[in-house]
């Protein structure tokens, strides 16, 4: 499928950064803003395609584009989806819509670079997520990194920002050089099996790799993703990062970035390295089942209503993990599903604190109570977004979270049981906060002439709670459409991990260091 | 006796960057005083291009003249290119700050093109004099260089340092050379390996001396760890423009000759030199990216980011492959293009009596001169490794020979080096954008000739990280004769 003669994929990759050249050449602040929203809306009307014309039968990779780029080396510009990254990259064009439009009074000063950012950024993202490549995913993953640190240390909270922006680029930069020798390695494993030197992951997924080897490999990639994730116990940038990053950021980083992580850890990481996946499975269940934890109770003591909500992410995110480890159907599917819950059920609380913070510019929950008799519509919205988040029946979080406890459960009962004990702790953080926020009497003098949700506020809203309903209500809209990808990935994995179990024992002289 | 056959179409590329030299100064003395002389230096580009032009068609075939001392072959045409290219963008750079600096007469241009002409040589040498003669030419001009900026006194202090460490390392070199003769009674690099290789003198003492003496000296030219003492202060004080061409030039021609002798000359000490050049290059990037960190003058901050680059090329050194040896040759051409970039945003962002050198000076330069800030923050990217940029395809390069090879606990620290470098390269951004000034920086004057020597190189740093296919196979074709 092509649009104005450019394969989708590619469009949708390059057209933000296109219009991010042609925001360079407008002057007045508010046609910047408009141009940008148009900008975000033809970006996520052109990915709509995407799910309509999806063949949700196969398991292959659809709207495949594959180029090129530096022969010599075996780098090509391989793009293509499958059910997997199909509803990421739709998450992502979609949120960032809405970022567009949060930011619209938010952010004052140095409009236009704020907007080519934000562009540069939906580059990044929707390239990682469609590379097919192990180079090009990993260029597209660092260009994420330069406009996020930007959108945090410009944008930020004037306090903490150059130190949150900072900790967050060097920690992914830290995890990510790793995954580059990694890849390299590989490439050279494989170089030295077939005699083709390629970084294309769909090739790479055949290779037989010694089990020695698979360890230090998934190690690294393994690292490069938990950072990103953020997995216990590499989490202590994420607090920084949302609790500095203007709002937007906050909902970007939560929406899509984290699952750059899990989706690394599901495209990249698993299926390259199974029995080493394998192993240190109890490994990460048990770290993801500390995340899932140790989130809910730190969310529970803090005074800041948006490092609340970043701490939920860690404990959020550690179901993701947990599923995807569970490996079993429902384990990934919940997993996956719950990616997209998080996407929009965090972005949405982020959008939230975000319009309170915008009014009162305070984010202690101490300063607020009552609000809800002040600003009824918004605590509507509010108390929608909080149930999703904890996981009521009838919204999306149930959906995700009931699937992975199931897997969790099939794969051990022990860790079903504390990942569902982390539930009751979610729902107790969140209610609790929400209830201090917006109910009781109204304390504090100046909540009480706060105005109510304006109309540009309610438009941002209103899409994200159709989706957490449309979600918890028909989940096999989204299903159908994973469920090949799932399946085939699933019986990919357990074939490689059986192959390797007849094979004798590796060379393991081939990974000797030096 | 027989005359030598004498090809000078060989050396073509060279006599011409001499005739300019001289031409230079030539129309200097005759050109009437007082006057500003930008043309000396429209001169000399000129005088650069024709080589560039004389170069390329040499690319086709090795070689060799002069009784073997001279070879031309792809190796030293890519270094003769890359080197033209450094001489280029340093005589632009220079007609806006060398005018600026009131040093804009005509043995400043006269002494880069001699400069130029020296490490062309380096590159191009298969005799150890040749080799050796092209260095002096090279370090002597870069001495005066140095200290072209007679009134200031880091300047002279610059000179005088690098000349008397210099000299000293020099010394080495040529005591190394003496070692090498004395050991095997010949000059010529292929038949100091075939008489290594068949009287089998792997333990002669005196070789192994002259081992350790040619790393000494070629170590110093590169700035290499423990022998880069010089490099801080030497930078700092050189004049701007005379520091960029340090910084790429020197260390391109020192990269050349180094290569040149080791795996022409010494193969088969390759398991020796290998395990003294694994410790060098770990060290050289540690530690010039640690020091770095703390510096607060941007000169000094590149000087030893500059000694970190040193070491990442090491890495493909001591990987000794063919990928390595060509991503080697990337890596200098790209390091080429962002570091003379960077120091012509340096150059860019002072003016005459004051040059603003200092980190802090670019406290809220990001929205003043946003283009210059963004180009700067482009090559500073760029070094630090980040994609789509030329910098981070040529570390890609080098760390992939290195895993080739199987040193992989030297690729891990070297990609960990290379995330430490982050930070320092990030600093500068981070005031660029994220701080306000404290100390409006007014009244700059952009003169046309660096900004197009800015645009150059942002252009050739993008085009290598974006398209790089063209350089890499060229440069891979470029060592088929060496390997």
């Amino acid at each position: 499928m092509d649009i104005l003669g450019i394969p989708i994929l590619s469009f949708l990759i390059f057209f933000p950064l296109a219009g991010a050249i042609v925001l360079l050449f407008i002057k007045k602040e508010e046609i910047i803003r408009w141009t940008t929203l148009a900008i975000a809306l033809v970006e996520f009307v052109a990915s709509l395609p995407l799910f309509f014309k999806f063949d949700s039968t196969t398991a292959a990779m659809q709207f495949l584009e594959d180029w090129w780029w530096v022969e010599a080396y075996g780098i090509s510009y391989k793009i293509g989806i499958d059910g997997i990254s199909l509803l990421l990259v739709l998450l992502a064009t979609f949120l960032t819509v809405l970022c567009v439009l949060c930011s619209w009074t938010a952010i004052t000063f140095r409009v236009k670079e704020y907007m080519i950012s934000f562009l540069f950024l939906e580059t990044g993202m929707i390239g990682a997520l469609v590379a097919l490549d192990l180079i090009l995913f990993y260029v597209f993953w660092e260009v994420m990194l330069i406009p996020m640190y930007l959108l945090i240390g410009i944008w930020g909270n004037p306090q903490r920002r150059i130190y949150a922006a900072i900790k967050f680029f060097l920690f992914t930069m830290a995890g990510s050089v790793l995954m580059l020798v990694a890849i390299l390695v590989l490439y050279f494993i494989n170089l030295k099996a077939t005699g083709r030197g390629t970084f294309d992951v769909l090739e790479l997924y055949k290779l037989g790799i010694p089990m020695g080897t698979q360890h230090w490999l998934f190690g690294a990639f393994a690292l490069a993703f938990a950072i990103k994730v953020p997995m216990f116990p590499f989490h202590t940038w994420l607090p920084d990062a949302h609790t500095e990053a203007p709002t937007a950021g906050s909902v970007i980083l939560a929406g899509v970035l984290l699952k750059m992580g899990t989706y690394g850890f599901i495209r990249f990481a698993m299926p390259l390295f199974p029995n080493a996946a394998l192993d240190l499975m109890p490994l990460i269940s048990i770290l993801a089942l500390i995340g899932i934890i140790y989130g809910a109770l730190v969310s529970m003591m803090q005074p800041d209503l948006k490092r609340l909500v970043a701490f939920s992410s860690v404990s959020h995110l550690g179901y993701v993990m947990l599923g995807m480890f569970a490996l079993n159907t429902q384990g990934v599917q919940g997993s996956i599903y719950q990616m997209l819950n998080h996407g929009i059920s965090t972005g949405s609380l982020f959008l939230i604190v975000g319009m309170i913070y915008e009014r009162r510019h305070t984010r202690m929950i101490s300063d607020f109570g009552g609000i809800s008799k002040v600003m009824p519509v918004f605590a509507v919205f509010f108390m929608i977004v909080t149930l999703s988040s904890i996981g009521l029946p009838g919204t999306n979080g149930f959906v995700g979270e009931f699937l992975i406890l199931l897997g969790a459960f099939q794969a051990n009962i022990v860790y079903g049981v504390l990942a569902a004990a982390g539930v009751i702790l979610g729902a107790a953080y969140m209610l609790w906060m929400f209830q201090r926020v917006m109910f009781g009497k109204i304390t504090n003098p100046k909540n009480e002439g706060l105005k109510d949700l304006n109309a540009r506020e309610v438009i941002t809203l209103i899409p994200m709670v159709a989706l957490i309903f449309l979600m918890g209500i028909y989940p096999k809209l989204f299903f159908s459409k994973m469920d090949s990808s799932v399946e085939k990935f699933l019986k990919d994995f357990k074939g490689k991990v059986e192959m390797k179990a007849d094979l004798p024992a590796p060379k393991v002289a081939e990974v000797k260091e030096r | 006796m027989k005359l030598p056959d004498i090809d000078l179409y060989l050396i073509a590329p060279e006599i011409i960057i001499a005739a300019f030299g001289f031409l230079v100064l030539l129309v200097d003395v005759f050109a009437p005083k007082g006057e500003k002389k930008g043309y000396l230096g429209v001169l000399s580009l000129i005088g650069v291009v024709i080589a560039f032009f004389y170069t390329l068609p040499l690319a086709g075939a090795a070689k060799t003249g002069f009784e073997g001392m001279f070879t031309s072959d792809g190796f030293a045409i890519f270094f003769k290119i890359t080197i033209l290219i450094i001489a280029f963008l340093t005589v632009l750079i220079s007609m806006g700050y060398a005018t600026r600096e009131g040093i804009g007469f005509g043995e400043y241009y006269a002494l880069i093109l001699f400069a130029t002409l020296g490490m062309m040589l380096m590159a191009s040498g298969t005799h150890l004099i040749v080799i050796f003669l092209g260095l002096e030419t090279m370090s002597i001009s870069i001495y005066i260089l140095a200290g072209m900026l007679r009134e200031d006194r880091k300047s002279v202090e610059s000179a005088f340092k690098y000349f008397l460490l210099g000299a000293f390392a020099t010394g080495f070199l040529l005591y190394g050379i003496a070692f090498l003769y004395g050991a095997t009674g010949s000059l010529y690099l292929k038949d100091i390996a075939s008489y290594i290789a068949s009287k089998k003198l792997l333990d002669n003492p005196m070789l192994l001396m002259s081992l350790a003496f040619l790393t000494i000296g070629f170590g110093f030219k590169i700035a290499s760890v423990p022998f880069h003492m010089w490099t801080p202060d030497v930078y700092e004080g050189a004049p701007t423009s005379i520091t960029a061409f340090m910084a790429t030039g020197v260390k391109a021609a020192g990269f050349a000759a180094l290569i040149r002798v080791f795996f022409t000359a010494l193969p088969e000490f390759r398991p020796d030199w290998t395990s003294i050049m694994w410790l060098i290059a770990v060290v050289t990037m540690t530690v010039g990216n640690i020091i770095a960190i703390s510096q607060n003058n941007i000169k000094r901050m590149l000087a030893y980011s500059s000694i970190a680059h040193a070491g990442y090329i090491l890495v493909a050194f001591v990987a000794g492959n063919k990928s390595g040896t060509s991503g080697i040759l990337f890596y200098l051409m790209a390091y080429a293009f962002m570091n003379l970039g960077a120091f012509t945003c340096v150059i860019l962002l002072g003016k005459k009596g004051e040059e603003n050198i200092l980190v802090t000076d670019y406290a809220g330069v990001g929205f003043k001169y946003p283009l210059l800030a963004a180009s700067m923050t482009i090559f500073l990217l760029s070094m630090a490794g980040i994609p789509p940029l030329g910098g981070f395809m040529a570390k890609f390069y080098i760390f992939s020979a290195a895993v080739e090879a199987k040193f992989y606990w030297l690729a891990i620290l070297g990609v960990l080096n290379s995330a430490i470098s982050v930070y320092y390269y990030l600093r500068v951004t981070v005031l660029m954008y994220f701080r306000e000034s404290e100390r409006e920086i007014t009244g700059l004057q952009f003169s046309p000739a660096p900004v197009i020597a800015l645009i150059l190189a942002l252009i050739g740093t993008f085009y290598m990280g974006i398209f790089p296919s063209n350089v890499l196979s060229f440069a891979q074709k470029s060592i088929a004769g060496l390997m």
